[in-house]
């Protein structure tokens, strides 16, 4: 009787016990949802963390079955949720990989083929897809040349330069003409857009590049005003509040105009020290349009290395006051939206007292382009700065 | 429902405590210069001598990019990477270290700027971890907290949170764990700041303001009783070193001195030897008297590696590769030595000897004595060294871009 009572007291902690294990298995699709709503709720400061945790941990433990609904689940989630729902379904597919299960291959390549889904789960999806299945790289990459993906066009880019510079070594120029020519029409990247250009020009072809970039070339540049001991970085000098092409403005060594420059640099550096004068201590605003047909999304992409400050129609998308940390071609990566017609970009300039000669440089670079770093160029019916100015 | 979900987590996690619990062991190397901070381990078997074919328990190759520091939990070697064109790659990669076979790799895409110089990359800080738990900090201050077999445990962006905390020349700080707190340094001239997370729910327990002006160093620990509870951990900067209770953020006290932004402090038997001045050694206070400043020596002033102290003689390296042996108790110099540099890891030590890694990838061994340093060995590895090595189990771990070595007598 004892033992008996026994063995249904095991009997039922085994039942709990094994329903406690079996849990995940249980899992239906409303609690995979909830799973992945928590994700995404993460957001700044670890706000969302004590559900995300929760939620994390048990889309960690799911099967290939999950992997799918993981990877549509980045659809407009945050960066930081697109880390978490990565972490999970890595942890899903490494398990599944090592226990030799297989992988969802065909709905992994459906998914990596479908542009509307995230870029970064997309190319996820890849990069499992060809653990096991090398050949899908053939397929898939020489579609992506123009791919919202940089990872994706990279590689695409890379594939038609290395037939291109084949095609070159055996002097078949038409045909490298057109290979080069075919993988600049995708290259962002400035490694490959070099490896491009070299040989396109030695075989006599023109680029623009500005224009492949989408550098804004041309400005209205005003100063200097006082940036003594770096403190006209908060000074709202007239600029910001007003931008009048034909006013006279107190500047810190007299009045100070507006005036029209256009760069010939390739990378379209506006190199303010040499244009106007290596003042120190010292702030330009710098003043261009840019004109679209529809309003959209874009990114500005600024490479300084003085403290800055970016507006675009009136709003401060971004201010950094760092001064001479080194310099380079998207540095920094503004999201800014625009409006139909003519749009105002602004941006303060700031220079500092340091006396270094690394400490020299006053320029700035400015390009617009989409999230994957193709220039998003002006409508063709743009009025530029230069008439406006007229 | 939810009851009987959480009944599973919570007697899940207790086994998976228990578990990764027994994996740790006395001889990890759980973070940059080591568990304590110290760059100094107990091992006594390590090898002085090694080659390309001597010596090398086994080397793997790595992809991307990487100047941390390996760290070791038990019988696993943890390493960060970076990856990628724009280096927003971020790899975290587990080896078992018997025979340097990879138990698990996961990757995660960077949230903050990974530009930096062309000598620094994402993959700069040192992760660390509490034995439980790995956290990886990188450039673009993204801290990612894994399990010891890669499960995402949380992800943070710290430039996520703070738009303008980074470095253009890139970020270096190593993060450092004091009991359940891990504390991340990310100073820069544009926005500084120090957090303290909870390492289970990485959530900032705490967030100060930090001094504007880019800063590589990485915090030390102070260790004032037998738990975890009373110590401090030391951050520095350009304006000097301040004592920080990681449970609250609090300082405990500050010496405001200034300091380097680049070697960091070393304590030793409760000497806090700080890279200011040369080097200036402070007695730091018990209550409410002020920091006692034993000595200051100006010819000690290490150059990028960070100085050490081994068997009461403290160590500095300056820029022309010269190594100063002082005396720990007064500054006085005891011995110079010349070692061919450059050097960007600083110095371990272990079994007798100093392990003095430059950037051409030449490993010097010295055994250091009262008067005179004995360079025992210079071995060469063949590949640019840019970290600072680990000790571990009878084994120094050291990586370049491209491969991880494990470097132990068979």
């Amino acid at each position: 009787m004892k033992s008996g009572r026994i063995a249904q007291k095991w009997s039922g902690s085994f039942v709990l016990v094994a329903t406690v294990l079996a849990w995940p298995i249980a899992s239906d699709a409303a609690s995979l949802d909830e799973q992945v709503r928590a994700i995404r709720a993460v957001a700044a400061e670890g706000s969302g963390h004590a559900n995300a945790i929760a939620a994390v941990k048990e889309l960690s433990r799911g099967d290939a079955a999950t992997l799918l609904p993981i990877l549509k689940a980045f659809d407009d989630a945050n960066p930081l949720a697109a880390n978490w729902l990565r972490g999970a379904f890595e942890a899903v597919a490494a398990r599944e990989l090592k226990q030799s299960h297989p992988l969802p291959t065909r709905e992994l390549e459906a998914f990596v083929l479908d542009v509307a889904r995230h870029p970064e789960a997309r190319r996820l999806a890849y990069e499992w897809l060809i653990k096991v299945d090398a050949s899908a790289s053939d397929r898939l990459i020489p579609g992506m040349i123009r791919d919202a993906s940089p990872e994706f066009r990279r590689d695409a880019v890379q594939r038609l330069l290395n037939r291109a510079e084949k095609a070159h070594e055996d002097k078949k120029s038409a045909d490298a003409i057109a290979l080069f020519r075919e993988a600049l029409s995708g290259a962002i990247d400035d490694d490959q857009v070099k490896a491009i250009v070299k040989p396109l020009r030695e075989l006599g072809e023109t680029v623009d590049l500005p224009k492949h970039f989408g550098f804004l070339t041309a400005w209205h540049l005003i100063g200097p005003f006082d940036n003594t001991d770096k403190k006209g970085f908060d000074v709202a000098y007239p600029p910001e509040s007003q931008v009048d092409l034909t006013a006279k403005l107190p500047g810190k060594m007299g009045d100070v105009a507006w005036e029209h420059y256009v760069t010939e640099d390739e990378y379209g550096v506006f190199n303010i020290a040499k244009k106007t004068a290596p003042h120190k201590g010292a702030i330009t605003y710098g003043y261009t349009t840019f004109t679209t047909d529809t309003p959209r999304s874009i990114e500005l992409r600024l490479g300084t290395p003085n403290a800055w400050k970016l507006w675009v129609n009136g709003e401060l998308v971004f201010a950094r006051d760092e001064y001479h940390r080194g310099t380079q071609l998207d540095q920094y990566r503004v999201k800014a939206k625009l409006k139909s017609g003519t749009n105002a970009i602004l941006i303060k300039v700031c220079q500092n007292e340091q006396t270094e000669d690394w400490a020299q440089d006053w320029k700035y670079q400015v390009r617009v382009c989409d999230s994957a770093g193709a220039a998003i160029l002006p409508s063709k019916n743009a009025v530029t700065t230069s008439q406006l100015d007229r | 429902m939810w009851n009987m979900r959480y009944l599973r987590a919570s007697w899940m996690a207790s086994f998976g405590i228990i578990a990764l619990t027994g994996l740790a062991s006395a001889g990890d190397w759980r973070q940059f210069r080591g568990t304590d901070t110290t760059g100094v381990a107990e091992d006594a078997s390590l090898p002085v001598t090694w080659s390309a074919t001597e010596n090398i328990a086994w080397k793997v190759s790595l992809p991307g990019r990487g100047l941390s520091s390996p760290i070791i939990i038990g019988d696993r070697v943890f390493l960060t990477g970076s990856s990628g064109y724009r280096q927003d790659r971020l790899h975290v990669f587990c080896f078992d270290a018997k025979d340097g076979s990879s138990l698990w790799e996961r990757q995660f895409t960077a949230t903050g700027r990974t530009s930096s110089h062309s000598k620094m990359c994402n993959a700069t800080p040192t992760p660390a971890s509490d034995g439980q738990r790995l956290f990886a900090l990188y450039s673009s201050n993204d801290l990612i907290c894994l399990d010891l077999d890669g499960n995402l445990l949380w992800f943070r962006g710290l430039t996520y949170d703070h738009p303008n905390v980074s470095n253009s020349l890139g970020m270096a700080s190593s993060p450092v764990v004091v009991g359940d707190t891990l504390v991340a340094q990310v100073e820069n001239d544009s926005e500084s700041l120090a957090t303290g997370v909870d390492v289970v729910t990485g959530v900032s327990r705490w967030t100060m303001k930090r001094p504007k002006r880019a800063n590589w160093t990485s915090a030390a620990i102070l260790n004032k009783g037998p738990t975890s509870d009373e110590d401090l951990v030391l951050l520095q900067s350009s304006e000097g070193l301040a004592a920080v209770r990681p449970q609250t953020g609090t300082v405990a006290w500050n010496y405001k001195e200034g300091a380097s932004t680049i070697p960091s402090s070393v304590v030793s038997d409760g000497v806090v030897f700080i890279p200011s001045q040369g080097i200036t050694a402070i007695r730091p206070p018990t209550g409410s008297e002020n920091i006692e400043v034993l000595w200051r020596v100006g010819k000690l002033g290490p150059a990028t590696p960070s100085p050490i102290v081994y068997q009461g003689r403290l160590f500095s390296v300056n820029g022309a590769g010269v190594v100063t042996c002082g005396d720990t108790k007064t500054g006085d110099e005891k011995w110079k030595l010349r070692l061919t540099g450059p050097f960007s890891g600083s110095p371990v030590a272990a079994g007798g000897h100093l392990y003095f890694f430059n950037e051409k990838g030449e490993a010097h061994v010295v055994k250091p004595g009262d008067d005179q340093g004995e360079l025992v060995s210079t071995n060469i590895l063949d590949d640019t060294i840019l970290c600072t090595p680990a000790i571990a189990n009878g084994a120094i771990y050291v990586r370049s871009d491209k491969s991880l070595w494990k470097i132990a007598t068979k």
